[in-house]
């Protein structure tokens, strides 16, 4: 018996979110299992379904340096906006 | 009863006794995932056994309720198969299996009726019927070489035939890849019948005419 | 306690989530099995008394709803039973732990069910009990239990309404439906209200502390009164306890529950304990063939 993973579509359009998974002997019996259990309602759009060891997590990263620069909280324009307008004449009364 | 309303309530007997018996491993299937989809494939037969009743209703001024339940057991019109009480995985799933195989047959026959009504609905249960057809072959396929899977086939073989007329017996044979033997038909039931309707009938039995 | 697993417990304690690879202290991991299991066998063996009454539903449509629940019930202890065994206990494990009596499940589902009306009020107050729980258990330190209860609870939303629909039938029919309807109300309300638990606090329960738990015993107990005892007098039926009533405060009284029926009725002495085991050792022994020969890779 494998672990199959499964993937659920809520509604066209969505992304595939991980909804659990069922224990099952090979794909097909995965596929008839997983449509009851995640579909029976009518409430999904579309599964996906992965056998456990195809999924291949990564959840360690590097922090060492700062990265703000690729991001919006690296950024703060206020004071350089509010000193261009004042050049410009066109800062607010 | 004229021929129409017969005929629906043979079909719609079928569906919902074997329905019924389906119904029974909810709660004790071989796996909790399989206990999940088996328990659907049950209620689909519920369900269709509904729309058949509610044709046959209309034509017989009554309500699909009371064609359900409340004739006695010797009016059903169901074929023996759906009738045993297998209360046992491999046969269990050699009747799924057969009787899949039976009314898919005349499913394809009902499709093409002139009755359009009933060809309508034959369309429908038949987009249903194929997510139980694949879960009867992924079975049938598992247990293929599994003695008792086998041995439970031969036995309910007869059974299988008696499900479909007279004339569909070649094909169905020629689907699942037996020979046509004689057939055990309908028109007599088994002893289990009448315990299964007991059983069945005993909540609307103990306040007759009442809404639940 | 090791400084690792004191860390750990501030981190659960200020709301921090858990995965299933995450380290965590060998007490958290057990007692989370624990109790995983606890809910999982609750939701198998409560399909047994309502699956009775599933073939002997009384209408079409009663027939597809308790099926429909039911198979919910059995798809909860899918979804539960793999959470554990993804913490390292195996399904077989856990069904042979049930079967000889080494873990339990919850006392409701020891008592028999003897008429239409348990199966309404089973639906209705029953889950509606465990449904309190359940909603707690979304704010679940362990990440897995947490999301799974999305789905339960969702899907338990049809069970309470099916319940109350079944039970609003009988009570706008007959005298005898109405009479079966507070029959079984009668008894039951001894084991719904003990349901919950004794009212042990909740810094004192190893479940709460470890955040398993998000709510009290008595917290529970208490919501469940005030959210359904209204339900159950608005009716106009009457809830076997004289002492019962609502305080200026809003707190609920009752008559002190049989807290030595709870333990004797969920280490197997209730009144259907050994055959609903029984019953199901039946099965899994008859379809191990299925398991090992045809469903093994």
């Amino acid at each position: 018996m494998k672990v199959f993973e499964v993937f659920r579509q809520e509604k066209k359009g969505q992304p595939f979110a991980h909804a659990g998974s069922v224990v099952a002997p090979d794909a097909a019996f995965a596929e008839a299992w997983a449509r009851e259990q995640y579909g029976r309602r009518g409430e999904s759009e579309a599964l996906w379904l992965v056998p456990r060891d195809a999924v291949h997590e990564v959840s360690e990263w590097a922090d060492e340096f700062d990265l703000k620069y690729r991001r919006v909280d690296g950024y703060s324009i206020k004071a350089r906006l509010a000193e261009a307008r004042e050049r410009a004449g066109t800062a607010a009364p | 009863m004229n021929a129409r309303a017969q005929q629906l309530l043979e079909l719609a007997d079928d569906e919902l006794i074997v329905g019924w018996r389906d119904s029974e491993w909810t709660g004790i299937a071989p796996t909790l995932e399989e206990d999940v989809a088996f328990s659907s494939i049950a209620q689909n037969e519920i369900g269709h056994a509904r729309a058949l009743y509610e044709l046959a209703a209309a034509e017989l001024g009554t309500d699909a309720d009371a064609l359900a339940f409340d004739r006695a057991p010797d009016e059903y019109r169901c074929a023996p198969l759906v009738e045993l009480h297998l209360m046992e995985w491999a046969h269990t799933i050699a009747r799924r299996y057969l009787y899949e195989e039976a009314d898919r047959v005349r499913i394809e026959a009902l499709k093409s009726s002139d009755d359009a009504e009933l060809a309508g609905l034959a369309a429908k249960i038949d987009r249903e019927e194929v997510y139980h057809r694949m879960h009867a072959e992924l079975w049938a396929a598992r247990l293929h070489d599994e003695p008792r899977f086998r041995a439970a086939v031969e036995e309910l073989w007869p059974y299988a035939l008696g499900v479909v007329p007279a004339e569909l017996r070649e094909e169905l044979a020629r689907r699942v890849g037996l020979d046509v033997v004689e057939a055990k038909e309908r028109g007599e039931h088994t002893p289990e019948l009448a315990e299964l309707w007991n059983e069945m009938t005993e909540v609307r039995r103990s306040v007759p005419g009442a809404e639940w | 306690m090791d400084a690792r697993t004191e860390e750990f417990l501030a981190y659960v304690q200020g709301g921090g989530q858990v995965e299933a690879g995450d380290w965590m202290p060998d007490e958290y991991r057990s007692k989370l099995i624990k109790f995983i299991e606890m809910h999982g066998n609750s939701e198998l063996m409560g399909v047994l008394p309502e699956r009775e009454w599933i073939l002997k539903a009384p209408t079409l449509q009663r027939k597809l709803a308790l099926t429909a629940k039911v198979q919910d019930e059995v798809g909860h202890a899918q979804l539960i039973y793999r959470m554990a065994e993804d913490l390292g206990k195996s399904r077989e494990a856990m069904l042979e732990d049930l079967i000889t009596g080494k873990a339990k499940f919850h006392n409701v589902f020891h008592y028999p069910t003897k008429t239409w009306g348990d199966i309404g009020v089973i639906a209705w107050l029953v889950d509606a009990a465990a449904i309190i729980s359940q909603k707690a258990l979304l704010k679940c330190s362990y990440a897995p239990y947490a999301r799974i209860m999305k789905k339960i609870c969702w899907e338990e939303s049809f069970h309470i309404l099916h319940g109350r629909d079944v039970i609003l039938a009988m009570m706008t029919g007959t005298d005898a439906q109405r009479e079966l309807v507070q029959e079984a109300l009668n008894r039951w309300w001894g084991p719904l209200l003990q349901f919950h638990g004794n009212p042990i606090a909740r810094e004192e329960d190893p479940m709460f502390i470890w955040r398993i738990k998000s709510q009290g015993n008595e917290e529970a107990r208490q919501q469940f009164l005030e959210g359904y005892v209204p339900q159950i007098w608005e009716l106009g039926l009457s809830v076997p306890d004289p002492n019962l009533r609502r305080n200026d405060d809003g707190v609920w009284e009752y008559s002190e529950p049989d807290w030595a029926e709870l333990k004797s009725v969920v280490t197997g002495h209730g009144p259907r304990s050994q055959d609903r085991l029984a019953f199901r050792k039946h099965f899994l022994d008859q379809e191990k063939w299925v398991r090992d020969a045809v469903l093994a890779a």
